[in-house]
């Protein structure tokens, strides 16, 4: 709990007792904040469990199938995988730029700071396909189209399994914050958001900021695995 | 037209309509909406039991292939898990009854509220059109590698149902988590809360942790079965075992979403029947929270014979020796709050004394199954099955009906007939102790559970079994007549017809619309009943 946001948002929340955006359940602006701020926590905690059931399997696999975890790692694109990295991260500047925006009442470079944020979102979507289609080229998918020569073959559709499991359900989180920011920046741009009230916009950010640190361990559990002794 | 009363409007007459129904945001009528679909997954449920009980009346398969009870006990299970134990108190009488017992005009998310009724009910078309399309057969435990290769069932179809519903526990779980955190009244602390409510909370941390784990076991398992993808696929390494690690981390704790909810309904019943406040307040609310810890540490007790290591088995062991623990200091501390009360002697108690006593048994024949040894002769045989049937139906759906016979009165505002509550009552625990106790000594000498077909020597005791099932059948058929019944012949209930303490019995029945003409103040534990006049008519 962002202690400045609530201590922030009681005081004004008394001065506005009918703020439109005070649902008629909650007594002040202030509880309806911290509500919303407690459900959105809650919800990543879910996420967290959701992601998790993959990493158990990822790591189960990972500690019986070394080799094979190496030598599918290596298949991976690392610069593709590390230039996506950076475009995340960045994004998530944006983001939090954006929400500092509208905490102080900056309108128009709310809207600007989401709409950068939905295109370095898009950038990582436009290059995480190329690299899918770069897999299917290889006939690198579990399943439909996978050839691999070598021992750890099988476990290597394993570990490629887990790979397109792990990064499409991030991807697929991606697209969902990619709409959800669409929406907000068109609220933004009507000027729904004060400084009194700018919950979504926070909301938001913490999904966003969550999707992100998902890659941030996806990408050295995927592309780095084995990586330097590759370069050593 | 002679009536010259106004009528006083209410949460159910304050708009009419099937629109005003589906768009509502009323956690009341959310509440309602919910019963009607449980109500119907009940009855689907209880079809498919019933085919199953008949079949089992001879020792041969003459009643249906055996593809057919397959699928016969297969959809009973779903039906019954998913989408009647699992929303039955949380998302029914939880929904109904949390907010106003905390003082509160409506949960924190209405939206999300009505969003997770259409979820549910979405997950419940899905599994529906499999079930028409002519069913699921691997259990309702789908374990690998015959859901994700071998079965040519309705699996996909199925799994997508229980992967929607699920979505359906979590919002519900996260609404009923931040509601209790921040929507109560003033003055409504953390110890004046009432006991029901602890157990709403407990029951959310447990949706919440638990829930995403299946909803990710079940999409694994479709991407293998569906895509060609290997997770579990032992010819590529995977580990089919892995499966039921992750199936049962949730599925474990899910017996808790089944039964933290309906003990707490028991705490508020027992108070208000007994006329004293409950034993041990603060036990009995932190077991809650302790059965929900501990329910996430025991899961691999369902795989003692599925051959994890001994230390680890041992570990388990011990830890689902040690859920009996919270579970009897509630038990214990409802036996002393009855011990020298003034029991008033009214349908919702007799369903709680249903409760204790199978729950008792349920739980004690529990641990028969968490030891080590004993587990190897009694698992997968009919054992099993009446133990966590003495758990599930006899503990969950006992507690259910308690508290919906308890809060009857407040949400339709008329009193049933008392005396068919009895009756009803009476029958279903005859009953249910009639279907169910011949199945552990059919378990203990062997009979395996999931087979259409035994060995003569089982006969008497499966024909005992069935006889019991139709007298269950009888009496949960009764409460739908009476309850029913009452809608347009009860008695109009008043506000309070139980004298009970807590804040929803302030309010009218039916509650207005806002739940509270003014938001009321609490400056009281949650069972004052010492405090008042303590005779009942």
């Amino acid at each position: 709990m962002p202690n400045g946001l609530v201590a922030h948002a009681d005081p004004h929340a008394r001065g506005h007792a009918h703020h439109p955006a005070l649902q008629h359940h909650f007594q002040t602006l202030g509880q309806q904040h911290e509500a919303a701020t407690l459900g959105m926590w809650i919800f990543l905690v879910t996420e967290v469990m959701f992601f998790g059931g993959l990493l158990m399997a990822y790591l189960l696999y990972r500690v019986w199938y070394p080799e094979a975890w190496s030598e599918g790692s290596l298949e991976l694109d690392i610069v593709l995988g590390g230039v996506n990295t950076v475009v995340l991260i960045a994004s998530s500047l944006t983001m939090a730029l954006g929400v500092r925006a509208a905490q102080t009442g900056a309108q128009r470079a709310t809207v600007r700071w989401l709409l950068l944020t939905m295109s370095l979102g898009l950038t990582f979507l436009v290059i995480k396909f190329f690299e899918y289609k770069h897999k299917w080229d290889l006939n690198h998918i579990p399943g439909a189209n996978f050839r691999f020569e070598g021992p750890h073959a099988p476990q290597v559709e394993l570990f490629l399994s887990l790979y397109f499991g792990l990064t499409g359900l991030h991807a697929l989180h991606m697209v969902v914050g990619f709409c959800l920011l669409a929406v907000i920046a068109w609220m933004a741009h009507r000027r729904r958001f004060t400084p009194e009230w700018y919950t979504p916009v926070e909301l938001s950010g913490l999904y966003w900021h969550f999707v992100d640190i998902v890659w941030i361990f996806l990408f050295p559990l995927l592309y780095l695995v084995d990586r330097a002794r590759h370069f050593g | 037209m002679t009536t010259t009363v106004l009528r006083r409007v209410n949460y159910l007459n304050v708009k009419y309509g099937v629109a005003s129904w589906l768009l509502t945001k009323d956690h009341k009528r959310i509440g309602i909406l919910y019963l009607i679909v449980v109500a119907i997954a009940f009855l689907l449920g209880g079809i498919f039991a019933a085919a199953v009980r008949i079949e089992l009346t001879t020792p041969q398969g003459d009643f249906v292939s055996a593809d057919t009870y397959n699928a016969l006990f297969t959809m009973h299970g779903v039906a019954m898990v998913f989408f009647v134990l699992i929303p039955a108190v949380p998302a029914i009488l939880g929904n109904f009854a949390m907010p106003l017992m905390i003082g509160a005009k409506d949960v924190a998310f209405p939206k999300i509220n009505l969003l997770s009724w259409y979820v549910f009910v979405i997950g419940f078309v899905f599994t529906l059109a499999a079930m028409v399309l002519g069913g699921v057969d691997t259990g309702w435990t789908f374990y690998t590698p015959y859901s994700s290769v071998y079965s040519s069932s309705h699996v996909l179809l199925t799994g997508i149902g229980v992967f929607i519903a699920g979505f359906s526990s979590i919002l519900t779980g996260l609404n009923f988590a931040v509601t209790i955190h921040r929507m109560r009244a003033p003055g409504m602390t953390w110890f004046r809360l009432p006991l029901f409510v602890w157990a709403l909370y407990a029951t959310a941390l447990v949706q919440i942790l638990g829930t995403p784990v299946i909803a990710i076991t079940i999409l694994m398992l479709a991407v293998e079965r569906g895509l060609g993808f290997g997770i579990f696929d032992p010819r590529l390494g995977g580990d089919p075992v892995l499966f039921q690690h992750l199936f049962w981390f949730y599925s474990h704790p899910a017996v808790y979403i089944m039964i933290l909810p309906p003990m707490g309904v028991i705490s508020e019943v027992i108070a208000c029947f007994s006329r004293k406040s409950v034993f041990g307040y603060s036990f009995v609310a932190f077991s809650s929270l302790a059965i929900a810890v501990f329910g996430f540490l025991v899961w691999a007790h369902h795989l003692f014979v599925a051959g994890i290591s001994p230390y680890s088995a041992m570990i388990f062991s011990f830890l689902s020796f040690a859920v009996a623990i919270p579970s009897a200091v509630k038990t214990f501390n409802w036996t002393a709050t009855l011990y020298r009360g003034a029991i008033w002697w009214r349908a919702p108690i007799l369903w709680v004394f249903g409760f204790l006593g199978l729950f008792l048994i349920g739980g004690l024949t529990g641990l028969f199954l968490a030891s080590l040894g004993l587990d190897v002769h009694l698992h997968d045989t009919y054992f099993v099955v009446a133990h966590f049937h003495y758990i599930m139906v006899g503990g969950a759906i006992m507690g259910f009906f308690a508290g919906l016979h308890y809060w009857w009165p407040k949400m339709t505002g008329k009193m049933f007939s008392n005396s068919m509550a009895t009756l009803a009552a009476l029958l279903v625990f005859v009953g249910f102790n009639l279907t169910f106790f011949p199945q552990f000594i059919l378990g203990y000498l062997g009979m395996p559970r999931r087979y259409h077909v035994y060995s003569p020597e089982f006969q008497v005791l499966n024909v005992l079994s069935s006889a019991g099932a139709s007298i269950l059948g009888v009496g949960y058929t009764l409460v739908a007549c009476y309850l029913l019944h009452s809608l347009w012949k009860g008695e109009a209930a008043g506000a309070n017809p139980w004298r009970a303490t807590g804040l929803e019995w302030k309010t009218e029945s039916p509650p207005i619309p806002e739940n509270f003409a003014e938001t009321p103040i609490v400056n009281e534990g949650a069972y004052e009943y010492s405090k008042r006049e303590v005779k009942v008519a």
